[in-house]
């Protein structure tokens, strides 16, 4: 397996005028050809500034540490120059909001051919045959009408599959979709969930999904990074995420959600608290304020991503001082367990599967 | 949880739209809520679904009078008109009747306290109970939807989006309503606050019998708080029924669609799944189809959907329909071959 991106120890620090902001606090991971990485976690947990810091597209107040290399050059701290050569033909991004990413003022057809003139030296009448081909990939009815169209007279749906198209024009090899149909209606949603599968199966670009929504992650994805307060706290691939979750804030996560095939009237369980304040992050564990395992050893030591040692398969990471949710009960120093904690996530999958 | 609380009947709130120039244009109306018909009981959780612009919100407000309905009624248990409410009577009766809104923070005047905020409602309509005694009731509110009665002297932005909806609801539960709207009430929540703040405004309803209209695009917390569900698309009702009616046997071919839409949170079955995805974007509400309002995108539609608007009729004890091929997957009534099969449904259960 060839990784198109890796990523050692990142992080990334915003100055305000009330204090450092740390959005993201230290993350190592690799991305390899051909595979679709979901990144989940809360508003605020560092997704997007992740990969806004990889892209060199941080806000001015922002600066990043470490390293991202894209297939062994690096990128932070690469001049923009230099970067703008990666940016929009080997890397990719698409926007939850569609409106902002398109330029208002331009026709559809001259902001994709553009692209192709400026990266592939293209000719003008070559460039608009290669963005109509796109479009019609993108499954956009009446392409060629389309071409002459300004943003606004499109449909968020169809707005939405002109940015995938733009994204696509110069075959990334890496293509990172930030909340791609978040906005979206439902059964639009479906339309362009339903198109990236398709594209997944016929790119050979890997494909970073960014997302709040547990439900698209399940579909698209092959591996998950869970994300809280600017680290991951556990990462695996998909079904060891879903069937298996190891951490409590994973776990916690997955037994808040209600279920659209799930029948029951009772209470919800509920992660207490609220997310940290990134100005103020607590010595130790990220999540220790809300989490129901916490002990002592979470107060004053930070966990690290470590190996999770009853996992089905290999790979399953998770930053966690305990050793299972069924029995925490390894560290001596340990509080006690209260009984309302979040049950284990059993599903019926696991007993098929087992 | 018999007796019914509320009815409305062919509620219409069509928006005047000025179209083409200033000379020459004309006004036209948009249907955002056209001819919808349904009841709530007291006790009950009404479920609103929903695309956007399809009228959801509009039909919220308009029921509670903050939206001028342009036609239809609002009987209030049984006898009272609300439609027919002027002045202080209206005044009057918005003490049973409250509003919890989507965007927290922006929903509550920021140059108030928190105290104040909550106690409004009681300043409004109890203008003679003395201030301690509204301050008490202030706390015990605040106490009760799990926020410190300390912090009663703070101002809104000093709260995360999960704390201001308790705020929002504390408002809204003061003066123990019958009926509280809850307009997308957690969609712009994170998650794990998601989970707080539906259990709250659960334990809230079972302590003070509450009925709740919970108006929200995400069919997977529709069906979790919800007694019945009621589909509406471009203003109209497609189907409304008992909410494991909708979410196991839905007889309507976009109920159907929106329901196999619902990314789950299960990587077995969401991988495997076929759905049904609907063609087209929604139609704007300026320029409705012909006929079934849902043709331009259903997978059922034939001639005769194009000619005639279906009725909604009941095809089931309490379930009732809108829909010429109504019917499960795979047995669409009317049609040789039904192009909407069982497979493109989650099997529930
Ligand atoms: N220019 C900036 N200045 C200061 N803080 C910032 C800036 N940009 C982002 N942040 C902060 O960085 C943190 C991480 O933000 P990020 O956008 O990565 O979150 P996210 O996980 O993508 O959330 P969401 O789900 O809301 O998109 C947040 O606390 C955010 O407020
Ligand atoms: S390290 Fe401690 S506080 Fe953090 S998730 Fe694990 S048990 Fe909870
Ligand atoms: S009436 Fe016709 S177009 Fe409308 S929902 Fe039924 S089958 Fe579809
Ligand atoms: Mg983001």
């Amino acid at each position: 397996m060839t990784a198109v991106l890796e990523v050692r120890d990142l992080k990334v620090r915003f100055s305000t005028p009330d204090g450092e902001v740390s959005a993201v606090n230290g993350v190592s991971f690799d991305i390899n050809e051909g595979e679709c990485l979901g990144i989940v976690g809360e508003s605020g947990s560092g997704k997007s500034q992740l990969f806004m810091a990889v892209m060199g597209l941080l806000a001015r107040n922002g600066r990043t540490e470490g390293s991202a290399k894209y297939r062994g050059t690096e990128l932070v701290g690469m001049p923009v120059k230099e970067l703008n050569t990666y940016r929009g033909s080997k890397l990719a991004m698409i926007f939850q909001d569609s409106m902002t990413s398109l330029t208002p003022h331009l026709r559809i057809g001259k902001q994709m051919t553009e692209v192709l003139i400026q990266h592939k030296g293209m000719s003008e009448a070559d460039a608009r045959g290669k963005a109509l081909d796109i479009l019609e990939l993108v499954r956009i009815p009446e392409a060629a009408r389309r071409l002459n169209q300004y943003p606004h007279e499109l449909s968020g749906g169809m707005r939405q599959r002109v940015m995938i198209a733009m994204s696509l024009l110069c075959e990334p090899d890496l293509l990172i979709a930030d909340e791609p149909t978040t906005a979206l209606d439902v059964t639009v949603q479906a339309q362009i969930l339903e198109l990236m599968a398709d594209l997944k199966r016929v790119t050979r670009a890997a494909i970073v999904l960014i997302t709040h929504e547990l439900g698209t992650v399940a579909g698209l994805c092959d591996r998950v990074q869970v994300m809280y307060g600017g680290r991951f706290m556990e990462t695996g691939d998909v079904r060891q995420i879903f069937y298996n979750p190891q951490h409590p804030y994973t776990n916690g996560l997955l037994s808040s959600m209600p279920r659209l095939t799930e029948d029951r009237r009772e209470k919800l369980y509920a992660i207490p608290g609220q997310p940290p304040n990134l100005q103020r992050l607590p010595a130790g564990c990220p999540f220790q304020e809300r989490c129901d395992f916490v002990h002592e050893r979470c107060v004053a030591e930070l966990p690290l991503l470590r190996p999770v040692t009853n996992a089905a398969g290999t790979g399953q990471m998770k930053a966690c001082h305990l050793e299972s949710l069924q029995h925490p009960v390894d560290d001596p120093s340990r509080a006690s367990i209260p009984a309302d904690a979040a049950p284990p996530v059993i599903r019926t999958s696991d007993a098929r599967t087992a | 949880m018999t007796t019914e609380l509320l009815r409305v009947e062919d509620l219409r709130v069509h928006f005047p739209i000025r179209t083409g120039g200033l000379v020459f244009g004309k006004y036209q109306p948009l249907k955002a809520v056209d001819g919808v018909s349904f009841e709530l009981k007291q006790g009950e959780t009404l479920g609103i679904v929903g695309e956007s612009g399809c009228g959801k919100s509009t039909l919220g407000r308009a029921i509670l009078r903050l939206i001028e309905p342009t036609d239809g009624k609002v009987v209030w248990l049984g006898k009272e008109e609300i439609t027919g409410l002027k002045g202080e009577a209206l005044r009057a009766k918005r003490a049973d009747m409250q509003i919890v809104f989507q965007d927290p923070l922006a929903s509550l005047n920021p140059r108030m306290t928190v105290g104040d905020i909550i106690g409004e409602p009681l300043t409004v309509f109890q203008p003679n109970m003395p201030k301690d005694a509204r301050k008490a009731l202030v706390k015990d509110m605040m106490a009760k939807v799990g926020l410190l009665p300390q912090m009663i002297n703070r101002y809104p932005h000093e709260f995360s989006g999960g704390q201001c909806q308790r705020i929002g609801i504390a408002r809204a539960m003061i003066l123990k309503p019958k009926m509280v709207v809850c307009d997308e009430p957690v969609s712009a929540l994170d998650v794990s606050i998601q989970a707080q703040i539906v259990n709250l405004l659960m334990d809230l309803q079972a302590d003070m019998g509450l009925s709740l209209l919970f108006i929200s695009h995400d069919l997977s917390v529709v069906r979790h708080v919800s007694h019945r569900v009621m589909v509406l698309y471009l203003g109209k009702v497609m189907e409304i029924a008992d909410r494991d009616a909708i979410y196991v046997a839905p007889l309507h071919p976009y109920t159907q669609a929106l329901i196999s839409a619902v990314p789950v949170p299960d990587p077995d079955v969401e991988k495997s799944k076929a759905r049904i995805v609907l063609g087209g974007d929604l139609p704007s509400p300026m320029n409705p189809p012909s006929g079934c309002v849902f043709r331009t995108r259903c997978p059922r539609a034939t001639d005769l959907c194009a000619r005639e608007a279906p009725t909604l009729e009941e095809k089931a004890p309490g379930h009732r329909v809108a829909c010429h091929h109504w019917g499960v997957p795979g047995k669409g009534h009317g049609l040789e071959n039904d192009p909407v099969q069982p497979g493109m449904l989650p099997t529930l259960g």
